[in-house]
């Protein structure tokens, strides 16, 4: 760790452990510690700090470098203190003139073989070898080259005859972010321990021995974006030198200061120090404080903010009477005053139940509770939706039904309690990596793995992980497979009895274990439906119930479908069953997709409910919003995305708000979207980039990116994380002022003066974030919600003594075939999910070097299905379902069965909602994604949609210059 | 919304509360569709009943019947 920002940053040198105290002497001080912790962690305790070059304290102690050497009374010798764990009563002497002579010559050594070229190297000031030989006062270097002989050293190119030096290795570019120059490198093998132990990819080996030792990315002759790199940054964090380092920083020098954040990805939420050299951002580094992620990151948080000043980034307002006109640059103060007249001659002619708003989960709370009160306050009605319509809703039905509250039960940090983990329907690896490495580091420790999921995702088989069981279901049959689980466990008596009768309705439990012992649920029963082999679940199962701590880590694998709701009831009833809930390590574990997903649900996006999950039609509810907002709040729940769109086509919709989403490109069935928003009269569009929807807006209103507002992120774990301002918004405003000045310019008089008020408001309103303010964030640095009077400082895990609706509840969980059925039009059935380095519709990371990794979208198809079709590897290909059809390139891989085809969604060109179709979740409307009945043939190139949709496009994104 | 997916979704409703024990499934559907459905698409959903509910599973009609 480079740590010569913030003091508390301090690199400890070895892992902190936990145990029986021990107490031991260190230069006269006494320090105490826990058993099983290194003397030079001790030292560092005790604030004295012993040089060290190869230890770092998010890898465990290697003791190569011999630079930490220390005495201690009654040893011989002098051994490594990284390496040497403490004793009671040990005396140990860190600075005698024994070790500092050892030091010096292991100094000497490693710089005789280092470029003295300091002054103009990227890492200086930034370095740990300058410090260290700065530290052990080494002044002068003895070693030299021989004069004629061969060259022996790895830095110089050539002699000084010219002659070209074989120990000398190129620069290795190859990664966007980060360049490797091997001529600096000292051989500490933090890389490859960091990528090993916290990333758990394992992409880098030492190759060769002593003086031939060299890091390498992948096999002989890869580069790093040849090999298995995934680019997650943590050997660059952890290398010492400026071997591997940050393009960034080579190319706008090291940080002055930084400002901790979060990440504006995924649902992990990394804590992020946004390094900054005066106003430049220089670089974004894993906070190590950060509760989430403890100190790592992934490609996109890490690298792929560069989006922030991209040229397609639109940093003025823009209207349109129009939308087959070009747009018009125009002043903040004309936009608005045009959309809200818009709005409001909408509600005069069609009624106040006309417009709507769509809130974002990509935004803060902060905003997002803005927006819902701008739809409830202002507009008068509750036509308010959100993104999370179409992934999580289901959690929040099913969790609410079963457990009373709409949330993951765990932490992150639960994960390292685990025994046996069960991943349902998600892909961690790629969707949310910072919790697949934790997870990944688990496994290796020897918990079990348990995969639930038509393709055989990453985590099924990688370097040292390999899951128990891969239970390939078709896509469709989640609640088969888990009404098998439960029936195996109940039938064969696994279940834990003392936790269903003290923690769960009694009488409910004998009947749902009538229902579920039903052999009609039995594996063997539901196996020609679900393709699963019933020996393998059954094998699951036992192992899930006995095999010790159970978690339930699940995804938009199972929400995203016609009967995603029954299937989180199911998993609850999974995790009631085994008495897994109430601990760490055990749980039901959403993977929320997008970074403030949690927190767009708190904040009352939906339409039926208020700010913390409280239904509209609740008196006493609307009562305390009635008396903090000073309106009448209408009872009656309010359109959702899909019935606005509906509502559109018929004629009763006309204006919409839409902050932060892009719906044209991320709902289904994207004609009709289409049709909807083309219905509209006044589409609102407030966004970083000119969208997809924006082909269809009257208004633009230009955004701010996470790095230039102040506000509040809540992750998948609930928590509840600052983001802060790092830049100034280059559109001139944060988005919570831009919703503001829209709401004023309706009437509405707001004053808020800074996203800490918003909070203030939401804590009165809503109990569950009664004690969360921005002082406590300030001195917490986060905390899990509910955070109030009973638990002022969070709750990092949930229903411990009892479930918050009281007793839990079993659901029966009957199967029911989607309508959406195979046949001989469209035999296959397609499945779609995201990769690793794009995000979702690929707005931000398109616009970075991330399309290094993932150009374009690919079909997976089984190679079985393609010879049936005549396919060859990277052939243009038909998409074809009932709702239309799309081209794209096909993949031929066994990750997908025979029968079930593959696809990601980040390019709008791709089109892939094209052929998703209208049906959802029967309780929430939550799209069918995941099962798409479709036919696959050859191609010569984009279907005349895909023509007609970018001439659209095109025709639509036309910008007239300001008229000045 | 077009009938057809009305029908559709109001029948996946019924289907679900179908499957739970008990003999108040057409009092559970309406509470459902209360909790959730805006009033327009409650309102096209009585209409609809009112012109014969072609398709509706009839605890949908049953509910529809109870929703004020
Ligand atoms: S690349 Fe850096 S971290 Fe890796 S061995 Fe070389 S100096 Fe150490
Ligand atoms: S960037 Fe991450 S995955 Fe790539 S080599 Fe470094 S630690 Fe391994
Ligand atoms: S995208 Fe997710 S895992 Fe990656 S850095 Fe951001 S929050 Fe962390
Ligand atoms: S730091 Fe202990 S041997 Fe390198």
């Amino acid at each position: 760790m480079k740590d010569f920002i913030i003091p508390k940053d301090r690199d400890m040198g070895t892992p902190a452990k936990a145990g029986a105290s021990v107490t031991l002497e260190i230069d006269g001080v006494a320090v105490t510690v826990p058993e099983g912790t290194s003397v030079l962690r001790a030292a560092a305790e005790a604030g004295i700090s012993i040089p060290k070059l190869c230890a770092s304290d998010n890898l465990e102690a290697f003791g190569s470098c011999r630079l930490c050497v220390v005495e201690i009374e009654g040893r011989r010798g002098t051994p490594a203190s990284c390496t040497t764990p403490v004793t009671p009563g040990m005396v140990v002497h860190t600075g005698s003139s024994k070790v500092g002579k050892i030091r010096r010559g292991v100094m000497e050594l490693y710089i005789s073989d280092h470029p003295l070229d300091c002054l103009t190297c990227s890492a200086n000031g930034d370095c740990e070898l300058q410090d260290m030989a700065g530290a052990v006062g080494l002044r002068d270097v003895r070693y030299d080259a021989p004069e004629k002989g061969v060259m022996v050293n790895h830095f110089e190119a050539r002699n000084t005859s010219g002659e070209a030096n074989p120990e000398w290795l190129p620069k290795d570019d190859s990664n966007p972010y980060f360049s490797y120059d091997p001529s600096k490198c000292i051989v500490c093998n933090r890389c490859v321990r960091a990528c090993e132990e916290v990333q758990g990819t394992f992409a880098l080996t030492i190759q060769g021995r002593g003086f031939d030792s060299r890091v390498s990315a992948g096999n002989a002759g890869d580069d790093f974006l040849a090999s298995d790199c995934v680019s997650c940054g943590a050997c660059v964090q952890t290398c010492p030198t400026a071997t591997l380092q940050e393009k960034s920083i080579i190319e706008l020098g090291t940080p002055d200061r930084s400002v901790i954040t979060t990440c504006a990805y995924c649902g992990v939420g990394c804590s992020f120090k946004a390094e900054m050299n005066g106003d430049t951002l220089v670089r974004m580094t894993p906070y190590k404080h950060g509760k989430a992620n403890h100190g790592h990151s992934c490609v996109k948080g890490r690298f792929a903010y560069g989006y922030a000043h991209h040229k397609d980034r639109i940093l003025k307002p823009m209207i349109r009477e129009r939308i087959d006109q070009p747009w018009r640059e125009v002043d903040w103060d004309e936009a608005l005053r045009f959309a809200a007249t818009r709005m409001r001659g909408l509600q005069e002619k069609y009624g106040k139940k006309s417009i709507g708003v769509i809130t974002s989960s990509r935004c803060t709370n902060e905003e997002t509770y803005l927006v819902q009160k701008l739809a409830r306050a202002v507009f008068g009605n509750n036509n308010t939706d959100t993104c999370a319509r179409v992934c999580h809703s289901p959690t929040g039905y099913g969790l609410g039904q079963t457990f009373g509250t709409s949330a993951g039960t765990q932490d992150f940090d639960s994960v390292e309690h685990t025994d046996v983990v069960v991943v349902i329907g998600a892909n961690p690896t790629d969707g949310h990596p910072v919790f697949a490495s934790r997870l990944k580091k688990r496994l290796r420790e020897g918990a079990k793995l348990i995969v639930v999921d038509p393709r055989r995702i990453d985590l099924v088989k990688s370097a040292h992980v390999a899951a128990s069981h891969h239970l390939p279901l078709r896509p469709g049959t989640n609640v088969a497979v888990v009404s098998a689980l439960a029936h195996v466990i109940v039938t064969e008596g696994l279940m834990d009895q003392d936790f269903i009768r003290e923690r769960c309705d009694w009488d409910e439990f004998q009947h749902y274990a009538d229902f579920i012992s039903n052999p009609r649920h039995s594996p063997e029963a539901t196996a020609l439906l679900t393709g699963v082999d019933p020996a393998a679940l059954r094998a699951a199962a036992r192992l899930f119930a006995t095999g010790g701590n159970g978690s339930i880590y699940y995804g938009l694998g199972v929400t995203e479908h016609s009967q995603g709701s029954t299937t989180v009831m199911g998993i609850a009833n999974l995790a009631m069953l085994t008495g897994n809930m109430g601990r760490p390590g055990v749980g039901v574990n959403p993977l929320r997709g997008q970074n403030n997903v949690q927190g767009a649900c708190d904040m009352g996006s939906f339409p039926h409910e208020l700010p913390g999950y409280r239904h509209v039609k609740g008196p006493e509810v609307r009562k305390v919003f009635e008396e903090a907002w000073g309106v009448q709040i209408d009872a009656e729940p309010g359109l959702r995305i899909p019935n606005m769109l509906d509502a559109a086509v018929d004629g009763t919709f006309k204006g919409l708000y839409c902050q932060g989403e892009d719906i044209l490109q991320s709902d289904p069935d994207t004609k009709h979207v289409a049709a909807g928003l083309a219905a509209m009269d006044c589409v609102i569009v407030h966004d970083l980039f000119l969208n997809e929807t924006a082909n269809y807006a009257h208004v633009f209103l230009p955004g701010s990116t996470f790095l230039e507002k102040d506000g509040t992120f809540t992750n998948a774990e609930r928590r509840i994380n600052r983001v802060r301002k790092v830049i100034p918004p280059l559109n001139g405003y944060a988005d919570w002022e831009i919703t503001q000045m829209l709401a004023n310019a309706m009437g509405a008089g707001w004053t808020y003066a800074h996203p800490a008020r918003i909070m203030e408001e939401i804590a009165a309103t809503t109990p569950s974030f009664a004690g969360v303010d921005y002082a406590l964030l300030e001195e917490k640095g986060s905390v899990q919600w509910p955070c109030n009077e009973s638990h002022p400082e969070g709750t990092p895990l949930m229903h411990v003594d009892g479930f918050m609706r009281g007793k839990g509840r079993f659901i029966f969980t009957e199967y029911v075939a989607t309508d959406e059925k195979t046949g001989p039009r469209f035999p296959l059935l397609l499945t779609t999910g995201r990769i690793l380095s794009q995000y979702n519709v690929g707005a931000q990371t398109r616009r970075t070097d991330n399309v290094i990794w993932h150009e374009e979208d690919l079909l997976e198809i089984h190679p079985h299905d393609a010879e049936m079709r005549g396919l060859k590897e990277g052939d243009w290909v038909r998409l074809a379902s009932r709702a239309g059809e799309t081209t794209l390139r096909a993949k031929l891989t066994d990750r997908v069965s025979p029968g079930v085809v593959y696809t990601t969604f980040h390019h709008p060109d791709t089109q892939a909602n094209v052929i998703t179709t209208d049906y959802s979740d029967w309780a929430t409307n939550c799209p069918e994604y995941k099962v798409t009945a479709v036919q696959v043939s050859l191609s010569n190139g984009p279907s005349d949609w895909q023509e007609d949709y970018a001439a659209q496009a095109a025709q639509a994104r036309r910008i007239l210059p300001a008229a000045e | 919304m077009s009938p057809e997916k009305m029908v559709h979704m109001a029948n996946q409703i019924a289907t679900f509360f179908k499957t739970q024990p008990g003999t108040d499934q057409a009092n559970r559907v309406a509470a459902h569709l209360t909790d959730y459905w805006e009033p327009r698409m409650l309102a096209q959903l009585r209409g609809y009943v009112a012109t014969g509910g072609k398709g509706l599973d009839d605890i949908v009609v049953k509910a529809a019947g109870l929703i004020s």
